[in-house]
């Protein structure tokens, strides 16, 4: 294999990493507002977020990326692969991501939001400066973990016709007849793209840890 | 000195589910006046002090804090529990905060006093409970009796007119119940808040 495959694949992972990093960013955005809402108390909104999070958790990634590229075609957004994947990517990411911070708010101690009350503080103040800066420490691990699987998960934009990573490795695997070491160097990008993430996950359990260390 | 009333409550009643917690309560409770709740365990002391400050709801009569009446409407609610503060059986301080900033956050967020001054009221409530050179530690760091004394300070920064505390002594082993300094000066001859104690 030489330079321009080498300088090809590059390529794909600048796409994977750029998918990812919206993928992520939006979904947090997205997952935060589904995780929020999971959580308002308020019967219907509890009821519509949980079914989406059902319908989000239980089909494929890469129906969803399908879907939304053909069926937002279907009625009428001619949209990049790229847009389209990005939109999936972030609605799956948001399901997920919703769930696993709706269970760490759930797991923050009752006895905080009633102290947080009887201080007289609002839901906003509450959230932001009591319950999820305490909810978030608890999904670390766990907010990690799914990361690494979006990044990972990017891989079914091939299906689309997207050229990322994955499909970069398969393109010239196809026409230099070495998938071996081709996909070899595939997962070793792969590997190299998630494995600072765990270890960013690990820095900053450690940190959060300072603050309950005696 | 026993000034005027503070809390009123007439013939309220709460349930849970078909058991009734809450049977014709009526008391009033003046400025100035200390209250203690004694009774078994289970006998709704806790329940009673929680309606005051809407951690529990109730089903009928009226309870009125310093005039205001308490029902659901979130104005309300939110007056009430500016002038209302609570210490809790299990001290509820926040684990993520040090111990001075348990106590500054509430005065900025609810009542808008500026960063400096929420400081300051802190160091000095904080001074008064005994505890100043604790201020940099976070909560996991302290004594269950330290973590009491900063859980009286943070509810004593918000300058409330009532202070309620539930079993604030019962989480204590014995020796810990001297510990905690418990003693009510800091409250006295200050904000004429009347305390109440299961």
């Amino acid at each position: 294999m030489g330079s321009e495959e080498f300088i090809f694949l590059l390529i794909g992972l600048k796409w994977t990493v750029l998918l990812s990093a919206v993928g992520f960013v939006c979904g947090c955005l997205a997952g935060l507002a589904v995780a929020l809402a999971r959580t308002s108390g308020m019967p219907w909104l509890e009821r519509l977020t949980s079914a989406y999070i059902a319908v989000f958790q239980g089909t494929p990634l890469l129906m969803q990326l399908f879907v939304t590229y053909y069926g937002l075609a279907l009625i009428g957004f001619k949209l990049d692969a790229w847009e389209a994947v990005a939109i999936g990517l972030t609605l799956h990411a948001s399901a997920y991501l919703g769930e696993i911070w709706r269970g760490a708010i759930e797991a923050v101690p009752r006895g905080q939001t009633e102290a947080a009350k009887a201080l007289s503080l609002k839901y906003v103040s509450r959230m932001k400066d009591i319950i999820l800066p305490q909810a978030l420490r608890i999904s670390l691990p766990a907010t990690i973990g799914f990361l690494v699987q979006l990044i990972k998960g990017t891989s079914l934009a091939s299906i689309v016709g997207f050229t990322e990573l994955t499909r970069a490795g398969n393109i010239i695997s196809n026409q230099i007849f070495q998938p071996l070491t081709v996909f070899g160097i595939v997962g070793i990008l792969y590997f190299l793209m998630c494995c600072p993430l765990t270890i960013l996950g690990a820095r900053l359990e450690r940190r959060f840890n300072a603050a309950h260390a005696r | 000195m026993i000034g005027e009333t503070m809390i009123t409550m007439s013939h309220v009643e709460k349930w849970y589910g078909a058991f009734q917690a809450l049977h014709d309560i009526n008391i009033d409770v003046h400025k100035g006046e200390r209250i203690v709740l004694c009774g078994p365990s289970g006998s709704g002391k806790s329940t009673l002090i929680r309606c005051i400050n809407h951690l529990e709801t109730y089903e009928k009569g009226e309870i009125r804090v310093g005039g205001i009446l308490l029902g659901n409407q979130a104005k309300a609610i939110d007056a009430i529990r500016r002038e209302v503060g609570m210490v809790f059986q299990q001290f509820n301080l926040f684990p993520h905060l040090t111990v001075l900033q348990n106590c500054m956050l509430a005065p900025m967020r609810a009542l808008g006093v500026a960063r400096a001054e929420a400081e300051d009221r802190a160091r000095t409530l904080l001074a008064r409970v005994k505890i100043s050179e604790q201020a940099e530690k976070y909560p996991v760091q302290l004594s269950g009796g330290q973590q009491q004394r900063v859980a009286i300070a943070r509810a004593l920064c918000m300058r409330p007119k009532v202070m309620l505390f539930d079993e604030p002594t019962s989480a204590l082993d014995p020796d810990g119940q001297g510990s905690a300094g418990y003693d009510d000066q800091p409250c006295r001859g200050r904000h004429d808040d009347d305390l109440r104690d299961p």
